[in-house]
């Protein structure tokens, strides 16, 4: 295990104020911009998922390659569908994948990770190999290798991200859990006749989640910005489908023609990724107030 | 892993070595799930005419008919021998590909390295400097920003605006590598290093930043300044000295990364790296060069990452004594 890891200390968020503590995120300024980023980003991928506005794979060849004009806000693309409405079902694929992938990760990370921290012995070294030998690999080659070796669909990239991102949130949930075991109120539950097993669940889990949170919240902007890269490297989100990453792509070898191609997909992507980094960095002041997180 | 003896060096070798072994298990289940097995990848739609007795033949050509496991020891004992396969496509032998290639990415990670350093150390020193106040903000929100535009969308930007708008384009005559042409080399890598170099200096900056926050307040610090040390001494030879051991192992971390992070810029880029090598083999469904592209990254990886660990040691004694 790395230093890094074995540095996280014992978080302090009491359970009982935790809702205070979840106020106070959001009055921080990064976590309040970070909402209103997320409110945005989230309210037009609703917009695609509902099917208001424009229909993102309707093609009008009359209309290629149009720049933006009252009928189409941000010009048309080289099949003249609207970009607006195709940034915006692209918004909803990046979010779908990175739900699809956080969650997974997080359930699989989390439960490997408290595991292994609390019952120690084999179980700890396995789960250390396995982290260990996930980490060898650079996390967008993996994911590459993963995405490009399964059958191309976005379940199959939000998996292969899963698989990346499995190993961080074990580290992460382990590292806490190390210290926590010999907490009293720990050692109290055991002693009263609580199973070890609902002691991890019901004393240890609860006390790691505000630094849970905020890896979540980050790892989903690591999980967007894979996705894109997947996408624009021709391994992602399979056309026809909408997809930030492949609508960089197309703008990009496009550049030349229709310039403007490229600006509604880049800053749709950017506000996704810096709402939630910011929303992120809120919570870790209010949650993880040693800010051993790294 | 108490079987690798106590000495944490020891122990972090023996890490390393069980890594190692589990990073070339999964690389080589990677290519058993491919679909379509190799026979398919080598014959294409070809493969469904074949007679059983034509695909039995290739069976035992490819090895395939053989247990998984002897199949598994076939192929480790051929890489370790510097057997990494040929590819189908160019006939060239991995090895010589990525004898070829690797150069090319690691003037890359070098010169992106630099650059990153360049940026994120005077960066983390200025924010370090008024904690909390309008300078730390405002490199923090920088670095944010950094962090949150992915390189393949500042590199697709840069290069469409240069290509399109000034019309400079190094690469129009094909890549020249550093021997060929170094002036040429350097100006066609320029651009790859600096977006790289971007994107790896946030954290670069943010480990600058909390190491000098931390060094600050050490006793020796106050003992340096107690004893009349002020000014740039003390900010040079007692802060910053000790603050960069942290900001060294971020950068070995970073190094590694960018040996096969890279690959979205070199192929925006056109390259001709380690990344694209695994980008090109994908594309042309030459599994065996992906596997063992994918493998020499991977354990290129764990050294320089273990090199990082064990430099760390060496310069910093505290690290030794714990």
């Amino acid at each position: 295990m790395s230093a890094a890891a074995d540095m996280h200390g014992v978080p302090e968020v009491p359970t009982t104020r935790a809702a205070g503590r979840w106020a106070k995120a959001f009055r921080t300024p990064s976590g309040i911009v970070g909402l209103v980023l997320m409110a945005l980003v989230t309210v037009l991928a609703l917009l695609a998922a509902v099917g208001v506005g424009q229909d993102p794979a309707a093609q009008d060849v009359q209309a290629a390659l149009q720049g933006p004009s009252g009928s189409h806000w941000f010009g048309t693309d080289q099949f003249g569908r609207d970009i607006f409405a195709r940034v915006c079902a692209g918004l909803a694929n990046s979010l779908r994948v990175a739900l699809v992938s956080v969650t997974v990760a997080a359930i699989g990370g989390v439960l490997l990770g408290i595991l292994a921290g609390y019952y120690q012995g084999v179980l700890d070294r396995v789960v250390g190999v396995i982290t260990n030998v996930l980490f060898a690999f650079p996390s967008l080659l993996l994911a590459l290798a993963l995405a490009a070796t399964l059958h191309r669909s976005w379940l199959t990239v939000a998996i292969a991200i899963a698989v990346v991102y499995l190993p961080i949130f074990a580290r992460v949930a382990r590292g806490p859990v190390l210290t926590l075991r010999h907490a009293e109120y720990v050692l109290a539950a055991t002693a009263v006749g609580r199973s070890r097993l609902s002691t991890l669940f019901e004393h240890v889990l609860p006390n790691i989640l505000g630094i849970l949170v905020v890896q979540v919240t980050l790892s989903l902007s690591w999980a967007i910005l894979t996705e894109a890269a997947l996408s624009f490297l021709g391994f992602g989100t399979p056309p026809p489908a909408a997809s930030l990453g492949g609508m960089v792509y197309a703008a990009q070898t496009l550049s030349s023609v229709a310039p403007w191609m490229l600006f509604a997909p880049g800053v749709a992507l950017i506000l996704a990724v810096v709402g939630l980094n910011l929303l992120g960095d809120g919570l870790r002041a209010a949650l993880d107030p040693r800010g051993t997180n790294q | 892993m108490g079987a690798f003896g106590r000495h944490p060096v020891a122990r972090r070798f023996g890490e390393a070595a069980v890594t190692l072994v589990g990073v070339s298990i999964l690389t080589f289940v990677l290519l058993r799930v491919v679909p379509g097995d190799q026979i398919t990848a080598a014959y294409g739609t070809a493969a469904g005419d074949l007679s059983p007795e034509q695909l039995q033949a290739l069976e035992a050509y490819y090895g395939v008919n053989e247990p998984l496991l002897s199949q598994y020891l076939g192929w480790l004992g051929g890489v370790l021998t510097g057997n990494l396969g040929v590819s189908a496509t160019s006939h060239l032998s991995v090895l010589s590909m990525t004898a070829q290639s690797l150069p090319n990415t690691v003037e890359l990670a070098v010169l992106a390295i630099m650059i990153g350093l360049a940026l994120g150390i005077p960066g983390g020193m200025l924010a370090a400097s008024r904690p909390g106040r309008a300078r730390d903000q405002i490199s923090q929100v920088t670095s944010l920003v950094a962090l949150s535009v992915p390189s393949f969308l500042l590199a697709a930007v840069v290069s469409s605006w240069l290509v399109n708008t000034v019309g400079w384009y190094p690469n129009g005559e094909g890549y020249r590598t550093l021997s060929e042409d170094p002036g040429l080399n350097l100006q066609q890598m320029l651009l790859p290093a600096l977006v790289l170099g971007i994107s790896i200096a946030p954290p670069i900056l943010q480990t600058t930043r909390a190491a000098i926050l931390t060094v600050r307040s050490e006793d020796y610090v106050r003992t340096a300044r107690a004893k009349g040390v002020s000014g740039r001494r003390l900010q040079v030879r007692h802060i910053l000295r000790n603050a960069l051991i942290p900001v060294v192992t971020m950068s070995g971390l970073q190094f590694g990364f960018l040996l096969g992070g890279a690959l979205v810029v070199e192929q925006i880029f056109a390259i001709p790296g380690i990344g694209r090598q695994v980008l090109l083999g994908l594309e042309q469904k030459e599994y065996a060069v992906v596997q063992s592209t994918v493998l020499v990254i991977a354990v290129m990886f764990v050294l320089v990452n273990l090199l990082t660990d064990v430099l760390y040691r060496l310069v910093d004694p505290r690290v030794r004594v714990q």
